[in-house]
């Protein structure tokens, strides 16, 4: 590295080097007239991923990582809320909480304390198409923790007096929804987007869908998708595979069962009219807006192109949205976009919350950033979240349950081993054209949804007039049903 | 100091007693100007964490400026004299790297996580702004941020349900002249009245090298990293050392209960006490006793109200440390149909019970079973590690205080995790709040709850 310009400081950076060795030190005064440049970027050094099976159809995942004295253990099991039966929203989630409420031998209390116990952590959460079980254990108490996961899995007791007490925490939980303008917000925004197709749903279900759900509904689902050929059995952590392979082929290599194809999902809504729908919550400080449209699927060649162009739109703090809107005017704390991508085209999103009196302007400078993006990009900026994303991307790869979920989305996705390490140069192989093309494609403005969570006789005006799409007004009643009157 | 040479990554072996003692190497020097360094060595990921820690947070403010503190942590990222605005998060996301801040009562830190390649430029920034933020500070930075942080308020506090919660809770657990008394995020009035004058003055008297820690950790080589701390920081003037404030007594002498209504659909209670500070004898076993009380589902509180009565959508206890004096927090919500007079005559039922009699064995090995596993997740990102690095030495004087702490769970017998409750939570101080749905006053808990 040649920098002629700076000549003395370099050889006294040297020398202050050497002098760490023998103080006292002969300072150089810092030469802050340019930031540092980094040296070459260090490169991701993952083990490798390694893969193993049963004769009964379940798939292993193996990672090594030997830092810290700890396992996790992600079962990923194709169960998902895409799965729930019609009018039987919410199945696929209140069946993962009660895999948690007694197994085998254990009781609800008698299987929290053994976990507790052992200072593990298990946890089962259902998403569209998935239901994670994960355990998070000490090292030295992984085969007591794996006796806890394998009944958790294969032998839920699925009770019928449990299963009343946990519909009662979903209600309970819907209720409090109404409480909260970004739940509400985003629930809208899902719902406007995908009407009644599964993208649509909130996880949870409804009020009438939970009161529908029997012990019986759980055990069928259980049956139909918990089987040994629908999983994948990821383990992270300090420990090999001679180590660890016994002790999962005790606990799952006897498991049984034959899965049922899961209902087809529908394609998504195709074309769709401009709309704004504003959710009236009387005295709220601030207007929680969602604004978007369908997005992409996971598998598009466009990946890369979208994630960098997000990236400049709403993925960093220095973008473009948090820029204008939190920097610039100070509408709000932060403004920020992402799409989520799913096996068919999932949402694309930008969001803020912003203050109610100039919830109008807001959404007039999200308009302004979202046309913005479909004009050419400067080539610093670019450059600059082409290297946040490829550099910074070494970084999601610390816990154990970090690099467990990252192996997830591999297995879903059926992405290649070397998917990780191909990420940087795939990030830094995006050019400008690219960018400009997924904007056009994926942030058209003419058919926009727009929600906005807030106080309508302060902003429903001002809203309206400026025009952005036909408005729809509704009450919290309205989204959510009425609030159930007293009584549990 | 000079110990570069036998620096491992985490060690977690057998120590002599065949117990497992987690320690974590580090070597640590001062700079003439009073910076204290810690450096921490793990090649798990090639990423650096810098976490920079100011000895001050809104326990430094007065009445009428109140917010101020973490105003001043947004203002630090509006560049300095040889960081043009906009630049510092900039330069950082092109080298790839992430960076926050956060402010509390009793600390401001500031942190960035990069990759080992760029460790340079985090200490260039960070240099800059600890030396040269007033070369560049306008009036209209000032305002920008403030603007800022006023909507960060409304996002967190007025906007959020239950978010004015534990606002009240300090405005009636500390008199007005203790510094917990009011709000980390200030209140409206006072963020307005903050000044440019204030600026200046704030940064002299607590953002000099003396004032503060440094910790490196992850995938350095410590020699390198020491040269380039010392290059970096060594144009940074010292300041005059802060004078260390007198604090006064927290400390109730009758049950306070406050009766608030918002928007939410569900009443919820709130029951929190005066306890020690943090790493003070009885911290740790408020801890324990926290997890006895509302930790999973078998824990005492969790089991009566969630499990059991049904009355409850949840339940949460905690120790909430801080330097000058701990809180002690209870918080339930009713289900749907059910009072907070009902919620707290139970609750009330099961604290004389852990007065009465000690937690039985197995509870207490539960509890201190997941701490210890705790220890050993924190050690798993290297952000947190430095955090945790610098922590210590802020609070203990010791970066490898992780041995230390874990002891004083393991030291903790049943009884005195009755003698802690009997000592430390009595009914006669505490502060009683009922979050009920608004126009529903008649939900709270009752003066007379049994």
């Amino acid at each position: 590295m040649v920098e002629t310009r700076r000549p003395l400081s370099h050889s006294l950076l040297i020398l202050a080097a050497l002098g760490a060795l023998h103080a006292p030190v002969l300072q150089a005064q810092p030469d802050r007239t340019a930031p540092p440049r980094p040296g070459p970027p260090p490169e991701l050094r993952l083990p490798p991923i390694q893969h193993y099976g049963f004769s009964n159809g379940t798939k292993v995942v193996l990672l090594e990582r030997h830092s810290v004295p700890v396992v996790q253990i992600n079962l990923l099991v194709r169960a998902g809320t895409s799965m729930d039966p019609a009018g039987k929203g919410g199945l696929a989630s209140i069946t993962a909480a009660m895999l948690t409420e007694g197994a085998g031998p254990r009781g609800a209390l008698e299987f929290a304390d053994a976990v507790d116990y052992l200072g593990a952590q298990v946890a089962a959460s259902a998403r569209l198409y998935t239901t994670t079980v994960a355990l998070h254990t000490p090292l030295s108490k992984l085969d007591s923790g794996l006796v806890l996961l394998a009944d958790l899995v294969r032998r839920p007791a699925f009770l019928p007096g449990e299963l009343a007490r946990v519909r009662n925490e979903h209600l309970t939980a819907i209720l409090q929804m109404r409480d909260d303008p970004d739940i509400l917000a985003s629930l809208v925004f899902k719902r406007t987007l995908y009407g009644e197709h599964p993208y649509g749903a909130p996880s949870i279900g409804s009020a009438a869908s939970l009161a529908t759900v029997t012990v019986d509904d759980l055990r069928i689902f259980h049956a139909a998708y918990f089987v040994p050929a629908n999983t994948t059995i990821i383990v992270v952590g300090d420990i090999t595979a001679a180590e660890i392979m016994p002790k999962l082929e005790k606990a799952f290599g006897t498991w049984s069962g034959n899965a049922v194809s899961p209902p087809p999902v529908p394609p998504v809504p195709q074309k769709r009219e401009k709309t704004l729908v504003l959710v009236d919550k009387p005295g709220a400080a601030q207007s929680v807006i969602r604004i978007g449209r369908i997005g992409a699927a996971r598998l598009t060649d466009d990946y890369y192109a979208i994630v960098v162009m997000n990236a400049l739109l709403g993925g960093t703090f220095t973008s473009r949205l948090n820029m204008n809107l939190r920097e610039a005017h100070g509408y709000s704390y932060g403004a920020s976009s992402q799409f989520d991508f799913l096996p068919l085209p999932g949402p694309f999103v930008a969001a803020a919350s912003v203050q109610t009196e100039v919830t109008d302007k807001a959404l007039t400078e999200f308009v302004n950033e979202l046309r913005g993006i479909l004009e050419p990009v400067p080539d610093g900026d670019l450059e600059r979240v082409k290297n946040y994303l490829a550099l910074g991307f070494t970084g999601g790869f610390q816990s154990v349950a970090q690099i467990a979920s990252q192996l997830e989305e591999l297995a879903i996705y059926g992405l290649p081993d070397d998917y990780f390490n191909g990420y940087i140069g795939r990030i830094l192989a995006v050019t400008k054209p690219d960018v400009e093309r997924v904007a056009r494609r994926y942030i058209n403005t003419d058919d926009l949804a727009f929600i906005v969570v807030g106080d309508r006789k302060e902003i429903g005006e001002r809203v309206t007039a400026l025009n952005l799409a036909p408005a729809t007004f509704l009450t919290i009643d309205e989204v959510l049903g009425p609030a159930p009157e007293g009584g549990k | 100091m000079r110990r570069l040479l036998i620096l491992t990554a985490l060690a977690c072996s057998l120590g002599v007693a065949g117990e497992p003692r987690i320690s974590v190497s580090y070597s640590r020097f001062t700079l003439p100007n009073g910076l204290d360094v810690i450096l921490h060595e793990d090649h798990t990921v090639p990423v650096v964490a810098v976490n920079l820690s100011y000895r001050v947070g809104s326990a430094d403010e007065k009445p009428g400026k109140t917010g101020f503190a973490h105003l001043f942590e947004h203002i630090m990222f509006m560049g300095s004299r040889d960081v043009p605005v906009g630049k510092f998060d900039q330069w950082l996301e092109a080298a790839g790297g992430d960076n926050n801040a956060n402010t509390t009562e009793d600390r401001t830190d500031y942190y960035e996580d990069v990759p080992s390649n760029a460790l340079a430029l985090p200490l260039f920034l960070e240099s800059d702004r600890m030396g040269f933020l007033l070369d560049s500070m306008t009036e209209a930075k000032v305002n920008a941020q403030r603007d800022v942080v006023r909507n960060e308020r409304r996002e967190t506090i007025e906007n959020a349900p239950y978010g004015l919660a534990p606002i009240l809770i300090d405005e009636n657990l500390y008199p007005p002249d203790h510094p917990y008394h009011w709000p980390t995020i200030g209140s409206m009035a006072d963020l307005s009245a903050a000044s440019y004058n204030d600026v200046v003055q704030f940064f002299r008297t607590y953002y000099v090298p003396g004032n503060a820690s440094l910790v490196i950790a992850g995938d350095i080589d410590p020699v390198k990293a020491r040269a380039a701390v010392e290059y970096w920081f060594s144009d940074v003037k010292s300041g005059a050392p802060v004078p260390p404030q007198p604090v006064p007594v927290a400390h109730l002498t009758a049950e306070k209960r406050v009766v608030q209504e918002d928007r939410v659909e569900l009443p919820r209670l709130y029951m929190v006490w005066n306890t020690p500070a943090e790493f003070a004898p009885g911290d740790a076993e408020l801890d324990l006793l926290a997890s006895v009380l509302a930790g999973g589902k078998t824990s005492r509180l969790y089991r009566r109200l969630v499990y059991d009565l049904q009355i409850a959508q949840d339940v949460s206890a905690a120790q909430v440390s801080a330097r000058l004096g701990s809180e002690f927090w209870i918080v339930v919500t009713a289900r749907s149909g059910h009072t907070l007079s009902e919620i707290a005559g139970i609750v009330q039922e099961e604290l004389d019970r852990v007065k009465k009699d000690p937690p039985s064995r197995r509870e207490l090995e539960r509890a201190v079973n997941q701490y210890e596993a705790s220890f050993l997740d924190r050690l798993e990102n290297i952000g947190t590690t430095a955090n945790l690095l610098n922590t210590y030495v802020r609070l203990t004087g010791n970066p490898d205080y992780f041995n230390e702490d874990l002891s004083r769970y393991k030291a903790i017998d049943p009884s005195d995790i009755q003698a802690i409750a009997e000592t430390w939570l009595p009914d006669e101080s505490r502060v009683v709040l009922s979050v009920v749905p608004n126009g529903k006053k008649e939900l709270a808990a009752a003066k007379e709850p049994r």
